[in-house]
C-alpha cells in the first residue's frame, strides 16, 4: 500500500474539516438570522433547514435535481483550479451549453430519440468547450487575464444566445423563453423520479425532478478525479497549476495546458447546461438579461470541496440539499431569501477555509507539542516548525 | 568590551525536532559576532527568538545585565534590536525614504511632515557611508541598495544591536566589498552586528568571534583570528570538509555543444542581452561562464535550454541543430538543466519528492502507460534516488517537497538531471545559498558527471567556484563572451578585470582548431 495513492488519501483531512467548520458557522449564522427575523418560530424553521431535504423521498429527489447542474459547474470550476486557472466563466458556458442543447434537440427533432439525446448532449459539451477556449487562448497566447476574459464571456454568452434563441426559431413567445423540448429527447429517468416520489393528499404519487443526470454527473466527477490523479495529462495540467514557470522549465507545454483546461472546464459546464435543459423538468433559457445563476454556484461548490473532484459531489449535494431546505421554509412564512443568506454565508466562511485550516492547524500543532517536546530528530534537516505550513490541495 | 546582549540556556522545540537546545551566545558592544551553521542548524530559530518572534521554552536573554522578554518585533525595536531578513522588507512602490521612515513617520498635526526625517536620514547615511538616493523608488534600485535602505531603517530607528541574516547571499562581489566595510563602520560607531552566515570566507574577513551551530546545538564559540577556516568548517558539519575541489586533469573528447553567433534580445531595453555569442563544450570538461550577475547569462541559458527562443544564432548539441527545439525535444536529445532558481523553475514544491524526480521522465513508458501514472515504478525510482543521492527525506517519496531543506531541495533537481545520464549538463549558480558540506557534495556530483563523459556549462557567480571547478573560463560581460581563459592561468584579479569589462582576450575563443593548442 505504501505506493499506491489511496482513494482516502485524496481527501485533505485538514481541508474536510475546515469546510465542515465553515459550514456549521454558516448554519449557526442562519439560526440566528432565522430567530431574529421570527424569534417564535426559528428554532422549528432551523430543523426544516437541518432536515427538509431528508424529510421525504420527494425532496430527496429534488436535492439531487438541484445538485446535477451546480456538480456539473462545480467540477467546472475546480478542474480549472487544479489547473490554478480561475473559470467564474462557468455561467456563460452553462448557458451557451444549455442553449446549443436546446437547439439540437428541438431543430432536429426528425432524428430518433436517444440519439438526439446523446447529441444535445454533445453539442452543450461542445458549445461550453467553445466558450471556456476563448478565454484559455487568450490567457495562453496574450497573457489576458482568464478572470476577465471570462467575464467578459459570460456577459458574450448571454445577450448572444438570448439574441440565437430568437434568430435560430426556437424561442417560444408566450412564456419568453426558449421552446420546451420534446420529451422524448430528455434524458431517461431510469426509474429515479418515482423512487423518489411521495404520495400527496389525494393518494396520487408526485414523482420528483431527478433523473439519470445526477449520474452522469457522478460518473463525470469520478472520470475527471482519474484524469487529474492517475495520468499523465493530469499530472501536466496539475503541473502547470502548481508552477507554471517550473512546468516549462520541464518542457511540458504549458499554453496548451492552459487552452485545454480551459476547454476542458467550459465543456463540463457546458455539458451541465445540457443536462438541465434535457431534465425534463421544464427548465429552459428565459430571455432576459440575468446571468444564469448556477455558474457562479459553482464557486462555493468548488471551493468547499478543495478543488477535489470527489469532493465536489459532496458539496454540490450539500448545497442543493440547503436550496430545498430553503424552499420548505416557507412553509413557515419566513421569506425564501433566508435560505440564500445562510448559503451565502457558508461560501463567506468557505472562502476562508484556508484560513480556518491554519487555525486548526494552530491548535493541533499546541497539541502535539505538548505531546511529544522531547521527540527525537527523526527527519532529518525537514520540518523545522517555522516552515511554511502545509497547505491544503487548492491554489 | 562590555556585553550587551546575553542569551543564556535558550532552548526551542519544534514538534519533532528541538531547534535550539540550550544555546548561548553573548555579544560585546561594538564587535561582529558571526552565527555560524548549516541549513537547518537552529540560527534562523535563535534569530527569531531574539528578534521576539518565537519564545523560548527554556532560557533568558539580558540586555546590559537585566532580563528583557522579548514579545515581539516591537519589543525588539524598544529594545534596540534590529534585524535585516534575507528576503527584504521594502514597499517596492514607495521612495527609499518613504521606506526607511515607515512607521515612525515625522508628522506636523497629523500630516506628514518629510522634511525632519529626510534631514535626520541624509545625516545617518553621510554618517555610515551608506550613500542613498531618498528619493528613487525601491523597484528600481539594485539588491545592494536595497540592503542599504533595510540598514538605513534599522539606524533610523537607533538600533544598537543589528541581525543580518545571510545578507551576502544577494549581492555581487563587489556588493559584498561595500557591505564588509560598511559593517565594520557600523561597528566603530559602537554599534553591535550578529551576522548571521554560512560563508567561511566572509567570517574571515569581517567577523570578530564566531559562534557555531549544529543542529540545534552549540559547538563553541571561537575567535576568529584564531581560528583557521578548516577548523570552523570541521566545527560546522561535524566533519573535515574538503574545501578545494579534487579532480584530475580534463579529458576533453568529442564537441557536445556548439553554439555559433547566438543573439537574444532583452526585454527589459533595447540592447541585446546576449550579442553574438559563440562557444563550445566538449564531453568531459566542466565550461564555466564567469560574470557579474544580470550580464545575459540568464538569457544564454533561457536560449540554450529552450525556455525563451534565440532571436539570431545556431545551438547545435551532439551534432543536430537544436536551435528551433522544444525545451522537451532538448531534454530528450540529452540535455539536462539545473535552474538557477530552485523555488521558482526546478520543483513543483506542492508536489512530493517522488513527482519531483520524475519532472522530466514522468512522459516516458517506464513511467506512464497509455497515459496513466505508473505509481509503483515512480515510488521505486524515488526510492532507489533517495538512496543514491543521500536525500533526506521524512517519508520518503511522498515527503512534501515543501517541507525539505534548501539543500535537500537541490539534491532533488540533482538526482533528477544527473540521474538522466545527460550528454549536456547545464548547471546554473547550482551551490546558490547552499552550506558547505551540500556545496561539496554537488561539486563532486558535477565532477563526477564530466568524468562519466558529459559535458558540463556552469553559469556561477562565485569566483571561487569558477576557479575550483573550471576546466575552461568563459567570461560573459554585456552579453558578449569578453575571455576564454584556462584557470590556471589566470589569478582573480585579472578574472576581475574581465568581469567588469575593462580587460578582454577574445580571438581564440571561437575557433575550434586554435582551441586545442591553447588546451595544451
Amino acid at each position: 500500500m505504501k505506493n499506491e495513492r489511496s482513494f482516502l488519501s485524496s481527501f485533505n483531512g485538514m481541508g474536510v474539516l475546515s469546510s465542515v467548520i465553515a459550514v456549521l458557522i454558516g448554519l449557526f449564522a442562519g439560526l440566528i438570522i432565522l430567530l431574529l427575523s421570527n424569534p417564535s418560530q426559528g428554532f422549528a424553521g432551523f430543523i426544516i433547514v437541518l432536515t427538509g431535504g431528508f424529510s421525504d423521498l420527494f425532496n430527496l429527489g429534488q436535492v439531487l435535481y438541484y445538485a446535477t447542474p451546480i456538480i456539473m459547474t462545480g467540477l467546472s470550476v475546480g478542474f480549472a483550479g487544479k489547473t490554478g486557472l480561475f473559470n467564474i466563466g462557468a455561467s456563460g458556458q452553462f448557458t451557451f451549453g444549455m442553449y446549443a442543447a436546446i437547439l439540437v434537440a428541438v431543430r432536429l427533432s426528425h432524428l430518433p430519440g436517444p440519439i438526439l439525446c446523446i447529441a444535445a448532449l454533445l453539442a452543450g459539451l461542445a458549445a461550453g468547450a467553445l466558450w471556456g477556449f476563448v478565454p484559455g487562448l487568450l490567457k495562453a497566447l496574450c497573457n489576458v487575464h482568464e478572470v476577465i476574459a471570462c467575464i467578459m464571456m459570460n456577459y458574450i454568452g448571454m445577450y448572444l444566445v438570448n439574441y440565437l434563441i430568437v434568430v435560430t426559431e426556437i424561442y417560444d413567445r408566450n412564456k419568453n423563453m426558449t421552446t420546451s423540448v420534446p420529451s422524448r429527447v430528455n434524458l431517461p429517468t431510469l426509474g429515479l423520479d418515482t423512487l423518489f416520489s411521495a404520495a400527496t393528499t389525494g393518494g396520487a404519487v408526485r414523482p420528483s425532478s431527478v433523473g439519470s443526470g445526477i449520474l452522469i454527473a457522478v460518473i463525470t466527477c469520478i472520470f475527471i478525479y482519474i484524469i487529474l490523479e492517475k495520468t499523465k495529462f493530469g499530472y501536466e495540467l496539475k503541473s502547470c497549476g502548481y508552477n507554471r514557470e517550473a512546468a516549462h522549465y520541464a518542457g511540458i507545454n504549458e499554453k496548451k495546458g492552459i487552452m485545454l483546461s480551459m476547454a476542458i472546464a467550459g465543456g463540463l459546464a457546458g455539458l451541465g447546461g445540457a443536462m438541465l435543459a434535457l431534465a425534463g423538468a421544464g427548465r429552459g433559457i428565459k430571455v432576459v438579461d440575468v446571468l444564469v445563476p448556477e455558474g457562479f454556484m459553482g464557486i462555493p461548490v468548488a471551493l468547499l470541496a478543495f478543488n477535489n473532484p470527489l469532493g465536489i459531489i459532496f458539496t454540490g449535494f450539500l448545497i442543493a440539499y440547503l436550496s430545498q431546505s430553503g424552499f420548505l421554509l416557507q412553509r413557515l412564512a419566513f421569506a425564501p431569501e433566508i435560505i440564500e443568506i445562510i448559503i451565502a454565508i457558508i461560501i463567506y466562511f468557505s472562502a476562508l477555509a484556508l484560513l480556518l485550516q491554519g487555525v486548526i492547524q494552530y491548535f493541533m500543532r499546541g497539541k502535539k507539542q505538548k505531546m511529544k517536546v522531547t521527540a527525537e530528530e527523526s527527519n532529518g534537516e525537514s520540518n523545522r516548525g517555522d516552515k511554511v505550513p502545509e497547505r491544503g490541495e487548492s491554489q | 568590551m562590555d556585553t550587551v546582549i546575553e542569551m543564556k540556556g535558550i532552548t526551542k522545540a519544534f514538534p519533532g525536532i528541538i531547534a535550539n537546545d540550550d544555546i548561548s551566545l553573548d555579544l560585546r558592544r561594538g564587535e561582529i559576532h558571526a552565527l555560524l551553521g548549516e541549513n537547518g542548524a537552529g540560527k534562523s530559530t535563535l534569530m527569531s527568538i531574539l528578534f521576539g518572534l518565537y519564545q523560548p521554552d527554556k532560557g533568558t536573554i539580558t540586555k546590559n545585565g537585566e532580563t528583557v522578554s522579548i514579545n515581539g518585533p516591537n519589543d525588539a525595536t524598544r529594545f534596540g534590536i534590529g534585524m535585516v531578513h534575507q528576503h527584504f522588507k521594502l514597499v517596492q512602490n514607495f521612495t527609499v525614504l518613504e521606506n526607511i521612515v515607515l512607521g515612525m513617520e515625522t508628522t506636523k498635526r497629523g500630516f506628514l511632515h518629510m522634511e525632519k526625517a529626510r534631514a535626520r536620514v541624509m545625516e545617518l547615511s553621510e554618517q555610515y557611508g551608506l550613500s542613498i538616493n531618498p528619493d528613487a523608488f525601491i523597484s528600481d534600485i539594485t539588491v545592494g541598495m536595497q540592503q542599504r535602505v533595510e540598514i538605513l531603517k534599522m539606524l533610523y530607528r537607533e538600533n544598537e544591536i543589528l541581525i543580518f541574516d545571510e545578507p551576502t547571499a544577494v549581492l555581487t562581489p563587489q556588493e559584498i566589498d561595500d557591505l564588509m566595510d560598511i559593517m565594520k563602520g557600523l561597528t566603530g560607531e559602537g554599534k553591535s552586528i550578529l551576522f548571521i552566515t554560512h560563508k567561511l570566507a566572509e567570517i574571515k574577513r569581517a567577523a570578530d568571534r564566531c559562534t557555531v551551530l549544529r543542529k540545534g546545538c552549540h559547538i563553541g564559540t571561537v575567535d576568529v583570528a584564531s581560528a583557521d577556516v578548516e577548523q570552523l568548517s570541521e566545527m560546522m558539519v561535524g566533519r573535515k570538509v574538503n574545501l578545494v575541489v579534487e579532480k584530475d586533469k580534463a579529458k576533453p573528447g568529442e564537441v557536445v555543444l556548439s553554439v555559433n553567433g547566438l543573439c537574444v534580445n532583452s526585454k527589459t531595453h533595447g540592447k541585446s542581452a546576449v550579442n553574438n555569442v559563440s562557444f563550445h563544450v566538449r564531453s568531459g570538461e566542466i565550461v564555466c561562464i564567469a560574470g557579474i550577475d544580470g550580464n545575459g547569462q540568464s538569457e544564454l541559458v533561457y536560449a540554450l535550454t529552450g525556455v525563451i527562443p534565440p532571436d539570431d544564432g545556431t545551438i547545435i548539441l551532439d551534432g543536430k541543430d537544436i536551435s528551433k527545439t522544444s525545451v522537451r525535444g532538448r531534454s530528450n536529445e540529452g540535455m539536462a538543466h539545473i535552474p538557477e532558481d530552485r523555488h521558482r523553475h526546478g520543483l513543483i514544491l506542492d508536489y512530493d519528492l517522488a513527482y519531483n524526480l520524475v519532472l522530466q521522465t514522468y512522459h516516458t513508458p517506464r513511467f506512464q502507460k497509455n497515459g496513466f501514472l505508473r505509481f509503483k515504478e515512480i515510488y521505486e525510482y524515488a526510492d532507489e534516488l533517495i538512496g543514491k543521492f543521500d536525500i533526506r527525506s521524512g517519508q520518503g517519496g511522498k515527503t512534501p517537497t515543501r517541507s525539505m531543506s534548501g539543500g535537500n531541495q537541490q539534491k532533488v533537481i540533482v538526482a533528477r538531471e544527473i540521474d538522466r545520464k545527460p550528454k549536456l549538463l547545464v548547471a546554473v549558480q547550482p551551490t546558490r545559498g547552499l552550506d558547505v558540506g551540500a556545496i561539496e557534495y554537488i561539486h563532486k556530483q558535477l565532477i563526477f558527471e564530466r568524468e562519466l563523459g558529459a559535458g558540463v556549462l556552469l553559469v556561477s557567480l562565485e569566483l571561487d567556484e569558477v576557479m575550483n571547478l573550471s576546466d575552461r573560463i568563459l567570461v560573459i560581460y554585456e552579453g558578449q563572451i569578453v575571455a576564454d581563459v584556462d584557470p590556471k592561468d589566470v589569478t582573480l584579479q585579472e578574472l576581475g578585470l574581465y568581469m567588469s569589462g575593462s580587460k578582454k582576450n577574445i580571438g581564440a575563443s571561437s575557433l575550434p582548431g586554435k582551441e586545442q593548442t591553447n588546451e595544451k
